[in-house]
């Protein structure tokens, strides 16, 4: 099976990821689309690591699976944070920072 | 047309359609149920791909950790938002339609020419299980020890930081 395949699989799963992202309001669904452009990259590492055998590609989903953890663990802090002082997370209201 | 690329179709299609739902259901609870198919989806991809320690680890941290964060994020923010009618999408819907659009094509277009794209990945069973390997990467000095205890001094800031953001200092008034 041709890596072609996996290839456009990610990049459509990426491309899907950034649409959540920019279409929905709410916070948490930006979130979860942030984890599947997360998971798109994560699959690309481990086609290309499958391709040439090596294990480097694997390590790198190993770390980026850390880093992931990381940001939704603060993100959902700040969410929860946010939503306590001002009742919502629509990703539209806040522009506090905007001049 | 092989066995694994009709398994690699079915669950391909499977995978993008939780996709599609997270980015237009409407409901919040529906959206993260969507999500845990999406990722189980990538799991079974990287059990075709022979990464199997990778795929029990998606299916650990991701369905197991952050779906659940997730899903608890959603519980407490639950007035926030009805997910309903207007209030769903952005406005401009149509700009981000364009983008995506444009950077689809942008990928696909980069990696046509790309000559070694067509030669077969191998096939499952030939290929030896790395995980002892992957082990001795991790906390061998000359390859990744370093990032690996660099990512835990992260995992242990990050764990102070959430604590220390979302900690309620007024008394838990709401």
């Amino acid at each position: 099976m041709p890596i072609t395949y996996y290839l456009i699989l990610s990049a459509i799963l990426f491309v899907l990821g950034i649409a959540g992202m920019l279409i929905r309001r709410n916070a948490i669904v930006v979130f979860m689309s942030m984890e599947m452009m997360f998971n798109a990259a994560n699959l690309l590492f481990v086609a290309y690591a499958s391709y040439y055998q090596i294990l480097t590609g694997q390590l790198f989903v190993f770390f980026v699976m850390t880093v992931a953890a990381a940001e939704v663990a603060i993100g959902l802090a700040l969410i929860v944070a946010i939503y306590r002082n001002r009742k919502q997370i629509d990703v539209d209201d806040m522009s506090s920072l905007k001049g | 047309m092989t066995a694994m690329q009709i398994i690699f179709l079915i669950v391909a299609a499977v995978t993008l359609g939780g996709a599609l739902m997270i980015a237009t259901s409407r409901r919040m609870m529906h959206t993260v149920l969507w999500l845990v198919l999406t990722l189980m989806g990538v799991a079974v991809l990287f059990a075709l791909l022979q990464a199997n320690f990778f795929s029990v680890v998606q299916v650990l941290v991701y369905i197991g950790a952050i779906a659940i964060l997730i899903l608890f994020g959603v519980m407490l923010t639950r007035r926030s938002m009805v997910d309903a009618g207007e209030s769903l999408v952005h406005k401009n819907w149509w700009v981000v339609a364009v983008v995506i659009a444009l950077l689809f094509a942008a990928i696909v277009i980069s990696i046509q020419p790309w000559g070694a794209a067509h030669t077969p990945l191998v096939e499952l069973m030939e290929f030896k299980e790395p995980i002892s390997d992957l082990g001795e990467a991790l906390v061998d000095p000359a390859a990744y020890l370093i990032p690996f205890e660099v990512s835990s001094v992260l995992l242990l800031a990050v764990m102070v930081a959430a604590i220390y953001i979302a900690v309620d200092r007024k008394g838990g008034k709401s």
